[in-house]
């Protein structure tokens, strides 16, 4: 069975594009989850969407499972070929075909990095807004299939509001072309598309809207004692209306870490760092930035400083976008979850989390979008250590059951991968869940494309129930 | 997780043990964030994990677990780093993928080459018993430099003559860089120009003396216009790598041992190297091996400085000379990556009046020469050096820079054989000619 679907894939795609030997396939058993590996049959690497159609035609043939992966910085599994099958790299398709100034979009393969099109687009005024953290080595086919975010999305909204349209590869091998023009007329179907976590469809190409970059910005970097005084500020800066490009709690954990990689100086004392960004036309954004200032000094702010110049900027940033990697400092393995909140639950849900680590002696370092309400919890531990684990699941799920109470969701832009599938139950209604599953037979008929993701299904593992049992005794 | 100096196991005859060569420890820094791919070159072009620095310490940790064999395959894709460690500087978590990789290797490199079966001429008589050596390489290369002045070489190598030498040796021959003159031999000692601010030794290396002796009495002179006192100690030699990275462990350390008693550390300031493969090897001598003489390694390598570096913390005498030209920089990995030496060259070259510094595209990424990289792995080296030529040749540059031998042959090899008119040199090259009020000399289109 598995022989004649090697040689199948070979003969379409060459030699050079497929592995199956053992010692080949290994490292892609997991991706930026760890604790859940499987071994794939095969890994090809397709240089065209017509390579990409045939692959899906060749497994379909032979009941092979397809999982679509880019970069592989999922932390939800999204990259985890359940059931074995086939995993189809895009990460030989990265040509940008088309920087359009003049209307404000470009064409780009499915396996161009996000920083990749950031760089080629320097100097046109224009960039695509998303910018997730793992932004230096993840793609844009990523980007489209979590739906993904960054702590700009505050202002300027997920991946969603800057896709025009996709082609894509369908469960039964037909290309489809969506976009790149809106027609009234027809369903929004790239809408469904982005997001959908390549259970629907294998992405190959992205019409990208392009965003004007902005006249000025004022970056601030607040410092507090308390990480309660420090929630309680982001929140009401929100309710007082103002939008900024960006809010991102930092705490004193990560901070920690970051520090050490970057010798940012941060205090190490304080509970908390929150970094505020206001972006747009020059005028107005120092009254916005001195309200904020006010606000801040009401919640206790210790200090308050901005950013002098471009290169300042950069830093901090780079100082929030690599906490995450930072953790290595910390510990051996880590969990991040993504939880969404109201925002007015924020400093609610930041108590929890540092219950839930008492409660289940599990270490949790806080970053967060805290801006659009996104937490990102990361749970420390040593994934040699059954115990450590199970008591990290348990927490994690504990966490994300807290959000859904509080009338939020569990993910924002990592997706539900395998890691959350056993919480869409408690997230959904059983009709809902229906719905989703029609959606996804009309697209991908056989199951084939992304096998055991998102949806519940007897594919899918039980990661987060196999947890709940230890965790609660 | 702090790693410092930690050692390479070895078993009872000294030699490494490929399931021993790597402290478990070290894979522990990497949480599998994966962002390190996108800085890969290898992984850049091929698009596989297999060849990213994530998969690789994926499969050096299941080696040492015991859960995968040291198949073909796996070896194959580990060969095929560069180890330019750029996948240091862009890990957020600290991974020291250099000393994870450099001792897994040299125990590949030495359990390959152990017995008669694994002997390799090419190790043996080359990059043991030529390379090393300042006075053999030169001898070598009579031969090529003859038929340089008899106007034969630039024939050979248009009508592609020299793939007609196979394999390793067709590669050497055609990295020969274009016959300048190389100065007399270095002295042992030169005095400072003016009030003396440092005094400093020199490291005058193996292939960087035999072939870029020239750029070593640019650099002197550069010292002795910043008022520093330079000796050049008798007895010092290769600096190791070549043994180091190829698996000869007790070579390297051999060479090491022999520097280290070459350099009378109280009598300066600092060790002066002015190539960036090299350097990152003299800084490191204090981390890869344990033994007696360890302490004494780790003085040396903390008294090391790459020669930009150093003019930078000391605070250049600023160069009057002006010379009007377009230049870019690449980093070498060495200096960019090993040593993090990133704006003291770039600094130094805004110091010369005239000049215009353009920003390279990919200027961090690896040239593909990588020690004997283009030796060993001439296609993807040869994928790497396209690329590279490509975005230098974007700039506009005349001229373009690098901080390092094997960089200086790469790139200049390419430049010829596309024959584009830009010079390749050694930032020390241009400032010594600045200092000195003279021009450099820019070949004229068609690369002459």
């Amino acid at each position: 069975m598995k022989k004649p679907l090697t040689r199948d894939l070979r003969r379409c795609l060459g030699a050079t594009s497929v592995l199956s030997e053992l010692g080949d396939l290994r490292v892609y058993d997991c991706d930026g989850l760890t604790i859940e590996k499987r071994l794939p049959d095969a890994v090809v690497f397709p240089a065209t969407t017509e390579q990409v159609a045939e692959v899906v035609r060749i497994c379909s043939r032979h009941d092979a499972p397809i999982v679509a992966r880019g970069a592989g910085t999922s932390l939800a599994g999204g990259c985890l070929p359940i059931g074995g099958g086939v995993v189809v790299m895009l990460t030989r398709m990265k040509r940008i075909i088309e920087v359009n100034v003049a209307d404000r979009m470009a064409l780009v393969e499915a396996g161009v990095l996000n920083l990749q099109l950031a760089r080629a687009l320097t100097g046109t005024g224009l960039h695509f807004a998303p910018d997730p953290s793992s932004q230096i080595a993840c793609t844009i086919g990523g980007n489209v299939a979590t739906n993904a975010g960054g702590p700009h999305t505050l202002k300027y909204g997920v991946t969603l509001n800057h896709v025009l349209g996709v082609e894509a590869v369908l469960g039964d091998g037909t290309v489809m072309q969506l976009g790149p023009l809106g027609d009234r007329a027809a369903l929004d179907l790239t809408g469904v598309l982005v997001g959908s976590e390549g259970t629907l469809a294998i992405v190959t190409r992205v019409w990208i809207r392009l965003t004007p970059n902005p006249q000025d910005y004022r970056t601030l970097r607040v410092t507090f004692d308390s990480l309660d005084d420090a929630s309680n500020a982001i929140s009401d800066v929100i309710a007082s209306g103002i939008v900024p490009a960006a809010m991102e709690l930092m705490d004193q954990g990560i901070l920690a870490a970051v520090d050490e990689a970057f010798q940012f100086g941060f205090p190490a004392d304080a509970e908390a760092v929150v970094v505020i960004e206001l972006d747009g036309p020059s005028v107005g954004l120092d009254e916005q930035r001195d309200r904020i200032t006010e606000i801040c000094n009401r919640h206790q702010a210790r200090e308050i400083l901005q950013a002098s110049d471009a290169q300042q900027r950069a830093l901090l940033w780079k100082c929030r976008k690599m906490a995450v990697g930072a953790v290595g400092r910390l510990s051996p393995s880590y969990c991040i979850q993504d939880g969404v909140v109201p925002r007015t639950k924020l400093p609610h849900i930041i108590r929890r989390i540092t219950e839930i680590s008492a409660k289940y002696s599990i270490r949790i370092v806080n970053v967060a979008h805290a801006g659009d309400g996104n937490i990102h919890p990361i749970l420390l531990f040593d994934e040699r250590d059954a115990d450590q684990v199970q008591r990290a699941l348990a927490a994690g799920k504990e966490l994300l059951e807290d959000c859904i109470r509080c009338g939020g969701s569990v993910t924002a832009e990592h997706g539900i991968g395998i890691e959350k599938i056993s919480l869409m139950e408690s997230l959904f209604a059983p009709y809902d869940l229906k719905m989703m599953e029609k959606v996804r037979d009309a697209f991908n008929p056989g199951g084939g494309l992304g096998l055991g993701k998102v949806l519940p299904s007897p594919h899918a593992p039980t990661l987060l129930h196999a947890a709940v049992s230890i965790g609660d005794v | 997780m702090n790693s410092e100096s930690l050692p390479i196991t070895s078993d009872r005859n000294g030699r490494t043990t490929l399931q021993a060569a790597v402290r478990p420890e070290l894979f522990l820094e990497c949480v599998h964030c994966g962002l390190c791919t996108s800085s890969c070159p290898t992984f850049t072009e091929l698009g596989d994990e297999n060849v990213g620095p994530r998969g690789r310490i994926y499969l050096m940790r299941m080696i040492t677990d015991g859960t995968l064999d040291a198949l073909p395959t796996v070896r194959h894709h580990l060969d095929l780093c560069l180890d330019c460690r750029a996948c240091e500087s862009a890990c957020p978590s600290g991974v020291h993928y250099g000393r994870i990789i450099e001792p897994f290797r040299l125990a590949m490199e030495e359990e390959k080459h152990r017995g008669i079966a694994g002997w390799d001429w090419f190790r043996t008589f080359v990059l043991f018993g030529l390379f090393p050596y300042a006075g053999r390489i030169r001898l070598a290369m009579k031969p090529v430099r003859l038929m340089q002045r008899l106007g034969l070489y630039d024939r050979f190598e248009r009508l592609g003559l020299f793939k007609l030498i196979p394999g390793r040796l067709g590669q050497m021959a055609t990295l020969v860089n274009p016959p300048v003159d190389q100065g007399p031999k270095l002295p042992s000692f030169l005095p400072a120009i003016g009030r003396r601010r440092a005094r400093v030794a020199f490291f005058v290396g193996c292939v960087a003396d035999a072939m870029f002796r020239h750029t070593h009495w640019a650099t002197l002179r550069v010292l002795q216009q910043n008022g520093c006192d330079i000796l050049l100690p008798e007895g010092q030699g290769c600096c190791g790598a070549i043994h180091f990275h190829a698996g000869s462990n007790s070579g390297a350390r051999r060479l090491a041992n022999t520097n280290v008693d070459a350099f009378r550390l109280d009598e300066i300031d600092a060790i002066i190297v002015n190539h960036a493969g090299c350097g990152a090897m003299l800084k490191e001598y204090g981390l890869h091996w344990q033994d007696d003489r360890r302490a004494q390694r780790q003085e040396f390598s903390e008294k090391v400085r790459d020669i930009n570096e150093f003019l930078d913390q000391l605070g250049p005498v600023a160069p009057t000379g002006e010379i009007r030209a377009v230049v870019a920089y690449h980093d070498a990995c060495h200096l960019r990556h090993g040593q993090q030496v990133i704006d003291p060259p770039r600094k130094l070259m805004e110091l010369i009046p005239g000049l215009e510094l353009r920003d390279l595209p990919e200027s961090e990424v690896c040239c593909g020469s990588a020690g004997t990289y283009n030796l060993n792995q001439p296609e993807m080296a040869d994928r790497l050096i396209c690329r590279k030529v490509e975005n230098i040749v974007s700039t506009g540059a005349q001229i373009v820079l690098a901080s390092n031998a094997g960089c200086l042959l790469q790139i200049g090899r390419e430049i010829r054989r596309q024959r584009l008119p830009i010079a390749v040199l050694h930032p020390m090259d241009l400032l010594d000619l600045s200092y000195r009020g003279e021009q450099p000399e820019l070949p004229g289109h068609n690369g002459r």
